[in-house]
């Protein structure tokens, strides 16, 4: 298929005349992505759907992705710019399991390297558009330490296009920090270490739902991440179970009779 | 001094195979005055004796801090220890900036090994003239690492480097076996004694020329140390409880084994 030449902020021929990157050029975007603490570490969930404008061009992608052992990303925002992403922390990986040393990066090292890159590529007006959570789970004894071995720790942490970064113990991002991050807090604030695994799939099956229902760039079929002690999972694609049935007497839904 | 037809190129190989420059960097870290280090389950610590030119002068600083978990003792050129102790010291804050994560000491030596060894490779260098005994703590615990300027670095439960080295290095490989589970103070002790057999006769250890680096938690000598048990250097007064807690020698029959030759001027072979 012959590809049209778009301006593109990332084209090495249209991007040097191009300081300042417009919101519109962004081309195939990801929506919200959801992440919550419970008792044995994070819960990530986003939807499959990869945008073209409004329309719903690929329903399969997966916009979560482990890195490394210990840690799960997920994206909201520019698909390639996660693609790019994606490729840098592989190496990355690559690189430090190669070293074969005993030790690996865990959660906040990547959150904290991800901010530096996203800060560096805004400083360049040349910004990375995308809106990212980093959960993961790394154990935090250490051996020289006599007789305290600390709990595994949780971390779940936000980083956006501007290198902006903060957590919390629910975290949304894009439409979802709107729509779902208020359910989540009620949901899981103060809740943390007791929430078990199956109470935080529903918070978050719940909160996908009611986004599928009023986010248009948003699809009924998505991917959970569960990062514990033991390990990360990441489910294959699910299907919400949604009604539609109020919306036969509403008007402006489905096709009009009158 | 030695000379021989293959030195003037630390690049080219003699025909026994050897590199005699890189040899001789070898030999100005045997000039500098000896530095000790020591590893526990808990610790690890270096001792360094330090030098001065003459009564009115000040002693040479034998040991830096590079970062908060991470110190080194030299022998040999201060000058380029200072260069790369600075080097070092980049390397700590860029693995903190990047991923706030304090470097790995293995990572941290081996860079400064690949440095010294880009040296014995392309033309027109040299190497540099001084060896390190990096002490460090990670999650992977407490470690002691020697660099020297041939591009080598390894890892050791105890090491000694610099002037009459191997005399500390025998006292050390008779005790080493209860390091692993020795106290603060029985790992400085031992240390201790180790740095007092690289000593001249009729000189010894005092608070003015003896340098004690440690990481791991306080030892009862020490105040204001916190938890984490970061690096930290012992110099003037607060050395004096740890000298305190030295065996004295038996300077009876029984005279101390001599330096073990080959120590201090060596003559090259080839």
């Amino acid at each position: 298929m012959p590809m049209e030449r778009i301006l593109s902020p990332n084209d090495p021929i249209t991007a040097p005349k191009m300081p300042s990157l417009p919101a519109s050029s962004t081309h195939i975007t990801g929506t919200s992505v959801l992440a919550i603490k419970f008792k044995d570490g994070i819960m990530m969930a986003a939807d499959n759907l990869a945008s073209y404008g409004s329309l719903a061009r690929f329903k399969d992608m997966q916009r979560l992705q482990a890195v490394g052992e210990h840690t799960v990303i997920g994206a909201g925002g520019d698909m390639s710019d996660f693609q790019y992403i994606q490729a840098m922390l592989d190496e990355l990986i690559i690189d430090e399991f190669t070293a074969q040393d005993g030790h690996s990066l865990g959660p906040a090292e990547i959150h904290e390297y991800l901010a530096q890159v996203m800060y560096a590529r805004r400083s360049k007006m040349n910004p990375l558009w995308n809106a990212i959570l980093v959960g993961g789970v790394k154990d935090g004894k250490r051996i020289w330490k006599i007789n305290l071995v600390l709990p595994p720790r949780r971390f779940l942490s936000f980083v956006d296009l501007l290198g902006t970064t903060y957590s919390a113990s629910t975290l949304a991002t894009g439409y979802g920090a709107h729509i779902a991050q208020p359910l989540l807090r009620t949901a899981v604030e103060g809740k943390e270490d007791i929430l078990t695994a199956e109470d935080a799939l529903k918070i978050l099956e719940q909160s996908m739902k009611v986004l599928y229902y009023r986010d248009a760039r948003s699809i009924d079929k998505y991917q959970v991440a569960t990062i514990t002690a033991r390990g990360i999972s990441i489910s294959e694609s699910r299907r919400l179970e949604t009604s539609w049935s109020f919306a036969e007497g509403i008007r402006g839904y489905g096709a009009q009779t009158q | 001094m030695f000379r021989n037809t293959y030195d003037s190129d630390n690049t080219v190989f003699s025909p026994q195979g050897r590199l005699h420059q890189v040899e001789y960097a070898l030999e100005a870290v045997k000039q500098g005055s000896a530095a000790v280090g020591l590893r526990s389950k808990t610790h690890s610590v270096l001792l360094a004796l330090k030098r001065s030119t003459g009564e009115l002068a000040s002693y040479q600083q034998k040991m830096f801090r590079i970062d908060e978990h991470v110190g080194i003792a030299i022998a040999g050129l201060t000058s380029d220890a200072r260069v790369l102790s600075n080097f070092m010291r980049q390397q700590a804050m860029s693995s903190k900036m990047v991923f706030n994560r304090p470097i790995p000491v293995n990572r941290l030596v081996s860079t400064i090994a690949d440095k010294a060894q880009v040296n014995t490779q392309e033309y027109g260098r040299r190497p540099y003239g001084v060896g390190f005994l990096v002490i460090g703590q990670d999650q992977t615990g407490p470690h002691l690492y020697e660099f020297s300027p041939s591009g080598n670095s390894y890892e050791y439960y105890a090491m000694s480097i610099g002037a009459r080295s191997q005399s500390a290095k025998t006292y050390l490989e008779k005790h080493y076996e209860s390091f692993e589970d020795a106290s603060l103070e029985d790992l400085i002790r031992h240390g201790l004694h180790a740095l007092r057999e690289t000593l001249q006769q009729d000189k010894e250890l005092t608070i003015n020329n003896t340098s004690i680096g440690l990481v791991g938690p306080a030892s009862a000598h020490e105040t204001n140390v916190p938890p984490s048990g970061p690096f930290r250097i012992l110099e003037g007064d607060v050395v004096q409880p740890f000298l305190d807690t030295m065996i004295p020698k038996d300077t009876g029959a029984a005279a101390p084994a001599p330096a073990a030759a080959g120590d201090e001027d060596v003559q090259m072979a080839g």
